[in-house]
């Protein structure tokens, strides 16, 4: 189980730590310290052990996030914690940011307290400590409140409270996926997945029953006999749920039903490996002329309906380490190159489906008398578009509530898919 | 120099500097590094022409990025075209960053030489010095190749300034330790010397850096500096603190000059002309009275200044070795300093303290402050201090003391630091065997020793122990007392328990008369400890029982029924439970009569170097060795940081046989090849030999070397041996050990031993590389008719040989009849993939086989008649090669395997020696008679055996000895 937590800012100076257990002494906040934030090498593994102790690390922006153990702990339980950790204070107090966490160091302490008690992670859902860790100073709750909020957390349960009332019951769907590719320049796929989530944000009334469904390729191919349209469907790798997910009833019948919290939650992750529709193509052409020139030629193609349009387009073209001076045209969008990252960063606002645009660059290079080749990093590509790179469709989504009077058509339901870039390269 | 003006400040490097030091991350950090890069590169690239300014303030900015730790690949050539620049900051800056970046790249080295060569035929000083800086912090061997001549010349020119010669010193004493073949001072020497002379006192410092290294190398070529050093030296001395201005530091005159030549004095002996000597003493004199004034400052500095001089000077008077006026006072200098505040003052006079111990002069007044320096030993609280003043008690230790120290040394030991301890041990061992007056005391003190340390008292110690308690008859009935009385403690060690096993088996009896230590008491004691023990001292512990036995026939029950439990005879440990069967069936088997001869009591060892001292030897490195050698010459009684004492009572000679290997347990004797009883005396030793399971009893394992090993066939043809092979086998005709062969790669050594007409020979191939060798192969041939005269059996070896591992060859050899010629070693590996092809004569010789007889002088004479027949004599006359001395011909003699015959020969100059040459054949009666002439250095040696043969090879083999 988890011996302790600490936070530490970019200079490594502690911001908070919280030891739960004997077995972690005072040295450990500066083991970590030491050998991992100013560590010589950059230390690129989550987990370090050092001296029989095992340091789990996340970093948000300069703050890093540590999770100490003596113990053979689940590492996947760990990290899991400390993401939770992360969305908790985002929550909260916003961005994770030094001046924040130093403002809110007391609020910390206190969801510290509750979230994780002699190590073992507690309710971390924030709507449920919402209720009873505020930041509004002390509310005194009457006596009614106070052994409702124990029954809520401490029953079956403990992330929705019972008697919610919205006069407009309203649902938001959110389906956030991103794609992740490795292509060979002969335009060969080496690797693609696409990780995804379903974000919900419900203002339901009572304790509403829900029933989600998507176009997964077991329930689609079950249901195939009798019906049998034409819709599309996916086959998904691995997925987990919230846990307000049946897991009993999705393991029996493959049906997602669940009474979700009130607010935000995360309803469940995926992955899928098979029939991905990759959004961008990208062609590069790099031609070296002499030891002092360097010409490049990269053309993308939209590769998607063309009545959508993607967004916050960039393309990041890796330059030699002996760049000397850059010379960019480019047909659409602003092209830049940044010496700071040694790179040429294309940047387009806007593109339509089935399209093309080309940049066209000629690097000069200084000659060295450094022997070593140029390594020629992939070209990376980021991006946003406004459909599920998988292929997920949302179905249906379900309410029923049967102790108040509302039914599944009175109830307002959004759905979006917003597919994103994840590592998305080209190798040159 | 001049002075940097407002506009070299580089206001983009401060911006740049600051930039890096404000960021956040290393990411931040790294970005704006690519960013300066890249704005560096297009600037580097632009066609425009950088002025001098900003191509130093980039250069500069790459020199800080490489300093950061980043690589840097290119600005190479704009660092150079700085070097061609007239202004001294930019030219300084290309120097820079030239001495921190440029590796030996080929192409910009030729024009960076051209650089600074032009720099230095300038008249420029300030130039000049940057490129000598340059050759110097650079130091590489291109760099020497191209100045090493420039420079002398421009050290001795008239015209050069003070300063450019200070640098042209030091830039020389760098390249001259980096590349001493390269700097050839030659013709420069002398005015190298006259610089000693120099009007500026910083060329003189300077340049006596660059003396002192090049008179350590050669001292002849610069034995002039001596009294050019001394008239330097007294001139500092005498002059009054303000006399020299700018080189005087806190009230001292020119401090490091003075350390400096003190030190230069220190490379020579002490000046013959007695002028130089008379000024010399007389400057020691002075140092040494200035030491005795008042302090003229309370800084820190004034001190220290002044210290540094005073054991300088004190080391220089050591060295000398000749004042004793001088050797005192110092002495009396340094005992104020042993209760100074200062502990570093502490530390070094105690360490020159143990210096003074070994010097004769000054012994006595050294061992005055015995209680100042056991006090420091006690209460010290630095580890190294405390270290210290264990080491100079050792060297003050003598007879009159030894009690006394031993006995402090004794007692710190139970508090000591663990990183010393076993030092201490080893020198306790040593001061209470060289000092012992009664053996008493001694087998006290160790046992004391062992039990107080015991984990640090090494092998050698208790080695030591048991090797004179054999040796002394007096002190053997007190051991075996104390060490039954030391048994009975509840916890004793080890090594305890190893000492009391072998002394009690050998020596038990005479303690037995007394109840409280009946046999059975003694051997229930022991073997209480059995259990606790590891295999080894369990293994002794099992022979020391079989000695039981024959000792005490009242014990043979118990002990026969302790060796027969399972735990004995079927132990998993194969040592043990050969031993365990052997023993027991010795027991049960052998008449008492057989036992008695078997289990004889010990015979004394043969005297030699003590192993300990051997031991410390080693532990102090090399270093210490030869200090002692050089300071042993004739210092019987003293320690001097070791010791070389011919002490009567232990007689530890360290003569011939420095064989620290040779352990006192492992003696192991040549089974007979042939042999199926083996004769009692191997047995004996054998049987308490500690060498492991190599060595196991009998001929067991013997028997496996005879069955095997057919003679390998080699892929190429032996090599025809080595021309020096002959000589070599000369080397060996007088003894059985030694190095038989050494090359960059390879080392041999050898030990043999012989007995009647069978020898047995371990060859030990040392791999002196770092690299192992393959395929390595040895074989023994016997050319000739040597076949039919001698049988050689050898075990092949391991075709591998690790890098600095050593492998080992067992070679038996039967001699069946007498032979002239040597076998052939041939040795074939593969050494970094070149194959190594090498051929040695093995040192067999007919004299190996010799068995030496005793006779009275009637006796010989008779005999020598009966081989009057001219064939049965040979003879020669020839000149001496080495000296005449009588030890040294007795040893040859000896070495040569038969016995020395004293007062047979009317003459008492000659030798006579008789032995007879054991073959499988037939056994050759062998006389011989060495007459020395000392006038003429003449030997005539005359030689008379049953066999012509014979006679003759002998006669030659021995010729070549004297």
């Amino acid at each position: 189980m988890i011996g302790g937590l600490f936070i530490y800012n970019h200079k490594g100076e502690v911001l908070i730590s919280r030891v739960y257990r004997d077995d972690i002494g005072r040295n450990a906040v500066d083991a970590f310290r030491v050998n991992v934030i100013h560590a010589r090498q950059q230390v690129r593994s989550p987990v370090t052990n050092i001296a029989r102790t095992s340091f789990f690390h996340v970093k948000r922006s300069n703050i890093w996030l540590a999770a100490v153990t003596k113990q053979n702990v689940n590492a996947a339980m760990v990290f899991e914690f400390l993401y939770k950790m992360c969305d908790v204070m985002t929550a909260y107090f916003g961005k994770i940011s030094e001046e924040n966490i130093k403002n809110n160091f007391v609020l910390i302490y206190e969801l510290l307290d509750e979230i994780l008690d002699f190590g073992y992670p507690q309710n971390s859902e924030t709507g449920a400590l919402k209720t009873f860790i505020t930041q509004t100073g002390i509310k005194s709750q009457s006596k009614e409140e106070q052994s409702q909020i124990t029954s809520q957390v401490t029953g079956q349960i403990g992330w929705r409270r019972e008697g919610i009332k919205y006069r407009r019951n309203e649902l938001f769907l959110d389906v956030l996926e991103s794609v992740n590719l490795l292509m060979s320049p002969q335009g060969q796929v080496l690797s693609a997945h696409v990780s995804g989530r379903v974000v919900m944000k419900s203002y339901l009334s009572g304790m509403p029953e829900c029933k989600f469904g998507m176009n997964d390729k077991i329930v689609i191919d079950k249901q195939g006999k009798g019906g049998g349209n034409g819709c599309q469907s996916i086959a998904i790798d691995d997925c987990t749920f919230h846990q307000c997910v049946r897991l009993s009833k999705f393991d029996a019948e493959r049906s997602i039903s669940f009474i979700p919290p009130d607010g935000e939650c995360e309803l469940m992750r995926y992955r899928t490996t098979k029939d991905i529709i990759l959004p961008f193509r990208v062609i590069p052409l790099v031609r070296e002329v002499g030891r002092t020139k360097l010409e490049v030629k990269v053309v993308i193609k939209s590769n998607f309906k063309p009545s959508l349009l993607a967004q916050k387009i960039e393309v990041r073209i890796p330059t030699p380490l002996n760049t000397s001076g850059v010379q960019v045209i480019c047909m659409k969008g602003k092209a830049k190159y940044k010496a700071s990252e040694n790179a040429i960063v294309w940047k387009i606002k806007r593109m339509a489906g089935m399209k093309e645009s080309q940049i066209s660059a000629e690097i000069e290079l200084l000659p060295t008398n450094d022997k070593k080749k140029w390594a020629r990093p992939p070209i990376s590509m980021n991006f946003e578009v406004p459909f599920a790179p998988s292929g997920l469709k949302v179905r249906y989504l379900k309410v029923f509530e049967p102790k108040l009077n509302y039914s599944d058509h009175d109830v307002i339901k959004w759905v979006r898919y917003i597919g994103r870039s994840g590592i998305y390269e080209t190798r040159c | 120099m001049p002075a940097v003006s407002k506009g070299d400040g580089m206001r983009g490097l401060a911006v740049f500097i600051s930039d890096i030091r404000n960021c956040k991350s290393k990411e931040a950090e790294i970005k704006r590094i690519n960013k300066e890069l890249a704005n560096i590169r297009s600037k580097f690239k632009g066609d425009k022409a950088l002025d001098g300014y900003s191509k130093k303030k980039y250069v500069c900015k790459l020199l800080f990025i490489f300093l950061l730790g980043h690589d840097i690949d290119f600005g190479h050539m704009e660092a150079v075209n700085l070097l061609s620049s007239n202004k001294y900051t930019e030219k300084q800056i290309g120097y820079l960053f030239i001495s921190v970046l440029v590796n030996s790249n080929s192409e910009l080295i030729r024009l960076i030489n051209n650089a600074i060569k032009n720099d230095l035929s300038s008249r420029n000083p300030t130039f000049m010095c940057l490129a000598l800086h340059c050759i110097a912090n650079v130091g590489s061997r291109e760099m020497a190749e191209a100045f090493a001549g420039e420079i002398p010349r421009i050290l001795v020119a008239g015209d050069t300034m003070d300063s450019v010669k200070q640098s042209a010193a030091l830039c020389l004493l760098r390249l001259y330790k980096a590349s001493p073949d390269l700097v050839l001072m030659g013709e420069w020497t002398s005015r190298v010397v006259h610089l000693l002379n120099d009007q500026h006192m910083g060329v003189v410092t300077a340049a006596i850096s660059l003396i002192t290294c090049l008179s350590s190398k050669n001292p002849d070529e610069f034995k002039t500096c001596v009294s050019l050093a001394v008239s330097r030296l007294s001139r500092i001395v005498s002059s009054a603190s303000t006399d020299l201005q700018d080189y005087t530091y806190y009230f001292v005159p020119a401090p490091w000059l003075s350390c400096k030549l003190l030190r230069l004095l220190q490379c020579y002996p002490p000046p013959e002309d007695g002028a130089v000597k008379g000024r010399l003493v007389e400057c020691l004199e002075t140092i040494l009275n200035k030491a005795q004034e008042p302090p003229k400052s309370k800084k820190v500095q004034h001190s220290n200044a002044k210290n540094a001089i005073l054991f300088e000077a004190i080391s220089l008077i050591i060295h000398y070795d000749s004042e004793p006026n001088l050797l005192v006072r110092a002495c009396n200098q340094l005992g104020q300093f042993l209760q100074h505040r200062e502990t570093n003052l502490r530390y070094l006079a105690l360490e020159s303290m143990c210096t003074l111990a070994s010097s004769e002069f000054s012994h006595e007044a050294v061992k005055t402050h015995i209680e100042t320096v056991i006090n420091a030993l006690k209460t010290e609280r630095d580890v190294s201090v405390r270290q210290r003043a264990a080491d100079l008690l050792y060297a003050m230790c003598d007879r009159s003391n030894a009690k006394q120290i031993v006995a402090e040394m004794l007692s710190y030991l139970e508090t000591a630091d663990y990183s010393i301890r076993e030092e201490m041990v080893l020198k306790v061992a040593i001061l209470a065997e060289k000092y012992a007056v009664d053996y008493s005391w001694y087998v006290d003190t160790i046992l004391n020793l062992i039990r107080i340390a015991g984990d640090y008292v090494s092998e050698e110690v208790w080695y030591r122990v048991i090797q004179i308690v054999i040796n002394r008859d007096d002190v053997q009935g007190y051991a075996a007392k104390t060490v039954f009385e030391a048994l009975q403690a509840p916890a004793c060690h080890e090594n305890m328990v190893k000492v009391g096993g072998y002394i009690l088996g050998e020596f038990g009896n005479l303690i037995a008369g007394d109840p409280r230590s009946s046999p059975l008491v003694q051997f229930n004691l022991l073997h209480s400890k059995f259990h606790l023990c590891s295999v080894p001292t369990r293994a002794l512990l099992l022979s020391a029982y079989i000695k039981f036995i024959n000792l005490f026939p009242e014990t043979k029950a118990t002990i026969q029924e302790v060796l027969r439990s399972d735990s004995q005879i079927r132990n998993s440990d194969v040592e043990l439970q050969q031993r365990a069967v052997e023993y027991l069936k010795l027991s049960s088997i052998a008449s008492t009569d057989v036992l008695a001869t078997v289990l004889e009591e010990m015979p004394p060892f043969p005297e030699r170097e003590s192993s300990i001292l051997a031991k410390l030897k080693k532990k102090k490195g090399p270093g210490a060795v030869t200090v002692e050698l050089e300071d042993g010459k004739e210092r019987g009684e003293l320690n001097g940081g070791g010791d070389r004492g011919g002490d009567a009572a232990i007689a530890a000679s360290n003569a011939s046989t420095p064989s620290p290997s040779a352990d006192l347990l492992g003696l192991r004797s040549t089974a007979p090849v042939s042999g199926t009883t083996p004769s009692a005396g191997s047995l004996l030793v054998d049987v308490f030999s500690e060498a492991g399971p190599s060595a196991t009893s009998a001929g067991v394992n013997d028997d496996g070397f005879l069955s095997s090993a057919p003679p390998t066939v080699a892929s190429e043809d032996p090599a025809p041996p080595l021309p020096e092979s002959d000589e070599l086998l000369n080397k060996f005709v007088c003894k059985n050990n030694g190095v038989l062969f050494e090359n960059q790669l390879l080392q041999i050594g050898i030990k043999s031993e012989y007995r009647q007409n069978l020898g047995r020979m371990y060859l030990f191939y040392g791999n002196k590389t770092s690299v192992q060798f393959v395929s390595f192969n040895t074989t023994v041939s016997c050319p000739g008719e040597l076949q039919s005269q001698l049988n050689v059996q050898t075990k092949t070896v391991e075709p591998l040989v690790e890098g600095g591992a050593q492998v080992q060859q067992v070679i038996n050899i039967e001699c069946l009849t007498d032979f002239i010629d040597a076998p052939l070693l041939n040795i074939k590996f593969r050494y970094g993939g070149a194959l190594q092809n090498i051929s040695l004569k093995l040192p067999v010789t007919i004299n190996k086989f010799f068995q030496p007889t005793e006779m009275a002088a009637a006796d010989f004479f008779q005999r020598w008649k009966q081989l009057s027949q001219p064939q049965q004599e040979a003879q020669k006359i020839f000149k001496a090669s080495h000296g005449m001395d009588t030890e040294v011909l007795k040893a040859k003699l000896l070495g040569l395997g038969t016995a020395l015959l004293e007062n047979v020969d009317p003459n008492p100059e000659n030798y006579v020696c008789a032995g007879v040459i054991q073959t499988k054949a037939q056994q050759v009666g062998c006389l011989l008679r060495l007459e020395p002439n000392a006038q003429a250095q003449m030997y005539r040696l005359t030689l008379r055996s049953s066999k012509d043969t014979v006679s003759q090879r002998v006669c030659d083999l021995l010729a070549e000895q004297f």
